[in-house]
């Protein structure tokens, strides 16, 4: 059973009608990357600059750590549905447009919030001393400081927003989770293997190559020395769960 | 599961009040219902039911799997790596990709729903349990041991007690996800509310998606109260003297140990 879905899925890949066309998987993949990037980066035009100032200025922590738990008690099968069904759902990808956002929102809120909070205090009151403005404060002490969950809080966003791109499938949208729906729309098990891969791959992808910007990025690339300081170091290899009393990186799988 | 039934249908019902979706509000497909409320009960509960089922079994089923790979992790650093490298690989796995991967396996069936969830809670279980058991403090462990402790004894009576705090943080996390999550069993037939989610979509039926979709979250919440609870039953000691959430080592150690 299981080994037919494999070699079944397989030779689904293989066959090149299924790449090509309006239903094929250069499409759909199209559509799921221009979904996924635009969200990313109308999420992160949203949360960056609220999220550094409110560290910057210290208030509505709160908030910043409440948001990524209420977004995880929330279906986004539910909230894509709802979308479809208000009267956004006449505005062809608005409803999911507006859903990955909202997804996608809460961790980059809540790392690059933690991030500049914990920066080191006493770094920050050097800079203080020695004179550095509010913003100068901000660009080169606080965000260098902050790097690692900045990147964890992007990793953790970019995650999500492939994998309810994937979801907006469910609710009539486009993307790669159209591939799935259609093959179990279909009884057609080899399709529902060879989307579900692809979809897999492709949220690996993204993390890997967002692991990789993260390495390349690093302001303080091979200047870390001695033991690294709570929330800087470990954080890296522990994308979604690093401390144990509090889940600081991420929303829910989807 | 009567409780949170009855919670949302005191939310719904009072801002039906609030607007007048008198009768015939069925007819007018509007989002809050009282009729759909009432003529639909049962298929309310039933749902619920199904949800509530498929997220206990997965969160037990999770802690039974997660429980020894911790362990494991733990004594092998080698197995530590891989272990936790596997699961986070697993959690970036989008969820709709991990039951269409498992239906050839399990067929139609709530096994494919609850194996998905399983793989999922995994990855945060793990960690806050490795994370507990980490932050037991090693002047305790020598403490137990001096004391005659053996492995075993040491683990449940000592190690175990003082990880709780963590342990049950990663518990609420994981289940508050997990009944989120449960909704996308739909595509197999096994979503509980997520069910009524999906013939709400296709149906066109505004109040069934409307209330389907806040009984999901009343759940969530409700379980995330309840396993609060039970972490406050179990640890008395972290809230000893003026301590609050943060668990006071001395009042710990003098209450496990002693």
């Amino acid at each position: 059973m299981s080994v037919d879905a494999i070699t079944g899925a397989w030779r689904w890949l293989g066959t090149a009608a299924n790449w090509a066309g309006e239903k094929g998987v250069w499409h759909r993949l199209g559509e799921h990357l221009w979904l996924s990037g635009l969200c990313l980066l109308l999420s992160c035009l949203i949360a960056l600059p609220l999220a550094l100032w409110l560290g910057h200025i210290g208030k509505g922590g709160t908030l910043a750590v409440n948001v990524s738990n209420v977004g995880r008690a929330v279906p986004t099968f539910a909230v894509l549905v709802l979308l479809t069904l208000s009267p956004l759902g006449k505005h062809g990808d608005w409803p999911t447009i507006i859903a990955l956002v909202l997804f996608a929102v809460p961790p980059l809120l809540t790392n690059v919030y933690l991030g500049i909070r914990e920066a080191d205090r006493d770094v920050v009151e050097a800079a203080r001393g020695m004179g550095m403005s509010g913003p100068q404060l901000l660009r080169r002490v606080e965000i260098p400081l902050a790097y690692p969950l900045i990147m964890t809080g992007l990793r953790s966003a970019a995650v999500q927003v492939v994998a309810t791109a994937t979801l907006a499938a469910l609710a009539g949208g486009g993307g790669l989770g159209r591939i799935i729906t259609a093959g179990f729309g279909n009884y057609d098990t080899a399709q529902v293997v060879a989307g579900a891969v692809l979809v897999a791959l492709l949220a690996l992808v993204v993390e890997g190559a967002l692991v990789l910007l993260d390495r390349a990025c690093d302001p303080m690339r091979g200047r870390r020395r001695g033991p690294r300081k709570r929330g800087q170091g470990p954080v890296e290899e522990v994308p979604p769960a690093p401390a144990p009393t509090r889940d600081v990186s991420t929303g829910q799988p989807t | 599961m009567e409780a949170p039934v009855r919670a949302a249908e005191m939310l719904t019902g009072s801002q039906f009040m609030a607007q007048g979706g008198g009768p015939g509000c069925l007819e007018r497909n509007d989002w809050i219902c009282g009729e759909y409320l009432r003529t639909r009960s049962q298929e309310l509960l039933d749902a619920t039911l199904q949800h509530v089922g498929i997220t206990v079994v997965s969160v037990l089923l999770g802690l039974l799997v997660a429980f020894p790979l911790a362990l494991l992790a733990r004594h092998r650093r080698g197995v530590a790596g891989p272990v936790l490298g596997l699961t986070t690989v697993l959690y970036t796995v989008p969820s709709l990709a991990m039951f269409a991967l498992l239906t050839p396996v399990f067929g139609v069936s709530p096994s494919v729903v609850v194996t998905g969830l399983v793989l999922y809670s995994l990855t945060i279980l793990v960690r806050n349990i490795l994370a507990g058991l980490d932050g037991v403090p090693a002047e305790v462990r020598e403490a137990a041991r001096g004391m005659g402790y053996g492995p075993a004894r040491l683990l449940f009576e000592v190690e175990l007690p003082l990880a709780l705090p963590a342990l049950v943080a990663g518990v609420r996390i994981a289940t508050v996800s997990t009944v989120a999550m449960t909704t996308i069993g739909s595509v197999v037939g096994y979503g509980g509310l997520g069910n009524l989610i999906a013939s709400g979509m296709e149906g066109f039926f505004k109040a069934e998606v409307l209330t389907a979709s806040v009984l999901c979250v009343v759940l969530a919440l409700v379980a995330d109260l309840l396993l609060l609870g039970l972490q406050r039953l179990l640890t008395p000691w972290t809230r000893a003297g003026s301590g609050g959430r943060r668990v006071r080592r001395g009042a710990a150690v003098a209450k496990a140990v002693g």
